[in-house]
């Protein structure tokens, strides 16, 4: 299946990856090539957002797929999006080795403070970046497969499914907490130095991890548009508007959710790992119910069932919150709540939606 | 509108018919004996037995309640029953099934109600019909061949909707969804057709073609029409089965069940 040939019919994800690859190589040329104190220079803190803004992006595109195009509202999927995050930060912990406040080689921080006396059996390996790397795909696959099994099977669907993956998100985000658990409680996994060796805090290091999330989320495009122009992709919208006939046509119903559900919490792991290397930290409140909602509201807002929508959707309303919680921040959650409801009542194809109308009405 | 044709859809290597396993050998294609459906006491099915010839096309009739659906339902997966067997040939227990596995065993179903995928194309719904590998990964990889593509065309002009191909099912009218539908049934290739009021909505004339196409279909396939239009049974059955609270009234030709005094008296009232 060769790239050309699926996005040949898909004009609008040609322009986008056109001008993710643009926007990729002219951020980093301005960062690295261009001197601090030219107009044109772009800050590495710049770079930063936009990477972190790359990485909503790809866990957008991750809701789309199971929300657009199958139907299943998934309120959690911020719970794929953090494990993705801590298994990448573990790794990172590991990295810190003795350079830690406590400068003990053995221990993370976090352990040397609750006194603990050797690392618990479930960081062993972390110490590998391939391990990690492979953590970061195995486990927010396995527990959607686990978790998408059971509720599939009993044939959980609409609002009931959705209350039960929010719940799914608070519950790890409760265990989380949890000093016990031995993922750092509330102050989360942070203080990272280095990854594969390099300085986090390096100009060059920064950009890497920006381009690669610019990597990831073409790729995530490109892997997500074969799926949806694929058969199964009809299949899955089959499943989206009339589940019980497309089992009457022969169809196992269930594997083919499980099989979108565990790709979409792949792609929002890929898309944690990403982050945090970016942000510097990963706590529990990467968890939180709200954060899971505010995803959807993305995909939303740009126009669900297209892919790109929810790419440009994530992207907006991110720096739309960057803006505006820098000038009123106790107002944001309030115009979050209200751009929700006018996008249902409104424009309920989303941002995309209300361009394809006003392209057929400039034809006519 | 073009002339139906009889084995246009339903030649292949192994006849057209999708169901290797099935065994017929010894007459009926469908078993169902004893089966009782109750929901909240309300008994749906009251120890049907019901037997279907291979290649029979069968009409069940019955007033409001009779549970002629919750029969269909049962067929496909849809109801388990609380006693009883159902048999498709000799050896496939249906009640060991799921809808699915049911659909691929070879029994196909048309709704009461059209019900097509609205947001997919005419050709979109066939191809997804179609009768092949329906598991997760091939579909994944799935690429129509040439004899696929042929079948499609071939079923798009019997029902009707060549010049339709890429337009939405939703966008059809009600009669042309009707007709989607069986091409849909007709894409599975099954081998027993269970057809829940196909001339509902229909004009005079799309019934007409109906009926023609299900006596065509007839031989080849084993159909079960459930119909209340009682002029288009009459055009098309050789056997009739009335039921009546949940099990058979009495079973004939047309005139036969027609004048049969239990049945004036459920149809008129007592």
């Amino acid at each position: 299946m060769d790239i050309g040939n699926l996005l040949a019919r898909d004009r609008v994800g040609k322009t986008f990856l056109t001008l993710l690859a643009l926007f990729a190589v002219v951020v980093s040329t301005l960062n690295l090539l261009v001197p601090e104190a030219s107009a044109l220079h772009v800050s590495t803190f710049t770079v930063t957002v936009a990477g972190k803004y790359l990485c909503y992006a790809l866990l957008a595109l991750a809701v789309d797929l199971v929300w657009g195009y199958c139907g299943i509202l998934s309120l959690g999927h911020g719970a794929f999006f953090a494990l993705g995050g801590y298994a990448m930060g573990m790794y990172m912990m590991r990295q810190i080795g003795e350079r830690g406040v406590y400068g003990n080689a053995l221990l993370p921080d976090f352990m040397v403070f609750l006194n603990w006396k050797e690392l618990p059996w479930y960081w062993l390996g972390f110490d590998h970046f391939w391990f990690a790397s492979m953590m970061v795909l195995l486990v927010p696959g396995l527990l959607a497969c686990v978790f998408g099994w059971l509720a599939f099977r009993s044939r959980v669907t609409g609002v009931y499914l959705s209350i039960i993956t929010q719940a799914l998100t608070y519950a790890f985000m409760l265990a989380f907490f949890r000093n016990e658990m031995g993922f750092g409680g509330n102050n989360g996994l942070t203080d990272f130095k280095d990854i594969l060796g390099f300085n986090l805090q390096k100009d060059g290091t920064r950009v890497a991890i920006f381009l690669l999330s610019a990597l990831f989320l073409g790729l995530g495009y490109v892997t997500s548009r074969f799926v949806v122009e694929s058969k199964m992709g009809r299949v899955v919208t089959a499943v989206r508007d009339a589940e019980s006939r497309t089992r009457f046509i022969g169809y196992k119903v269930e594997h083919f959710k499980l099989w979108i559900f565990v790709f979409s919490a792949i792609l929002a792991g890929i898309a944690g790992a990403l982050y945090v290397p970016q942000v510097g930290i990963i706590n529990p409140s990467e968890f939180s119910p709200l954060n899971s909602l505010e995803l959807v509201i993305w995909v939303a807002v740009g126009g669900r069932g297209t892919l790109y929508g929810a790419v440009l959707g994530a992207i907006l309303v991110n720096y739309a919150k960057t803006v505006f919680t820098g000038i009123l921040p106790e107002v944001w959650l309030f115009a979050l709540g209200g751009l929700f409801v006018a996008v249902t009542l409104f424009m309920p194809d989303g941002l995309v939606g209300v361009a394809r109308r006003l392209r057929l009405g400039g034809v006519r | 509108m073009s002339t139906v044709r009889i084995h246009g859809p339903v030649t292949d290597e192994n006849d057209g018919i999708a169901s290797p396993e099935l065994d017929t050998a010894h007459g009926p294609i469908l078993y169902l004996e004893d089966v009782t459906v109750s929901f909240d006491g309300f008994r749906a099915l009251n120890v049907l037995s019901l037997y279907i010839d291979d290649g029979e096309l069968r009409c069940i009739i019955g007033p409001n309640g009779a549970g002629k659906t919750t029969m269909m339902d049962v067929i496909t997966g849809k109801t388990r029953p609380d006693a009883g067997t159902v048999f498709f040939g000799q050896t496939i227990d249906l009640l060991k099934l799921d809808e699915p596995a049911i659909a691929q065993a070879g029994i196909g179903r048309k709704f009461q109600k059209p019900s097509v995928f609205e947001q997919l194309t005419v050709f979109e719904n066939l191809e997804l019909a179609m009768h092949t590998d329906k598991r997760v990964w091939p579909t994944l990889f799935a690429r129509l061949n040439s004899t696929q593509r042929d079948d499609i065309e071939i079923v798009m002009e019997t029902i009707g909707l060549t010049a339709q191909r890429r337009e939405r099912a939703g966008s059809l009218s009600h009669g042309q969804k009707q007709w989607l539908e069986i091409g849909m049934l007709l894409m599975q290739k099954p081998k027993l057709l269970l057809v829940d009021e196909p001339v509902a909505g229909m004009t005079h004339q799309e019934t007409e073609r109906t009926a023609e196409l299900l006596l065509s279909l007839a031989g080849k396939h084993s159909v079960v029409v459930v119909e209340h239009d009682m002029e288009f049974v009459r055009s098309i059955a050789r056997k009739v089965t009335v039921l009546h609270e949940g099990s058979v009234l009495t079973e004939g030709t047309m005139d036969e069940v027609q004048n049969h005094p239990r049945v004036i008296e459920v149809y008129l009232g007592d």
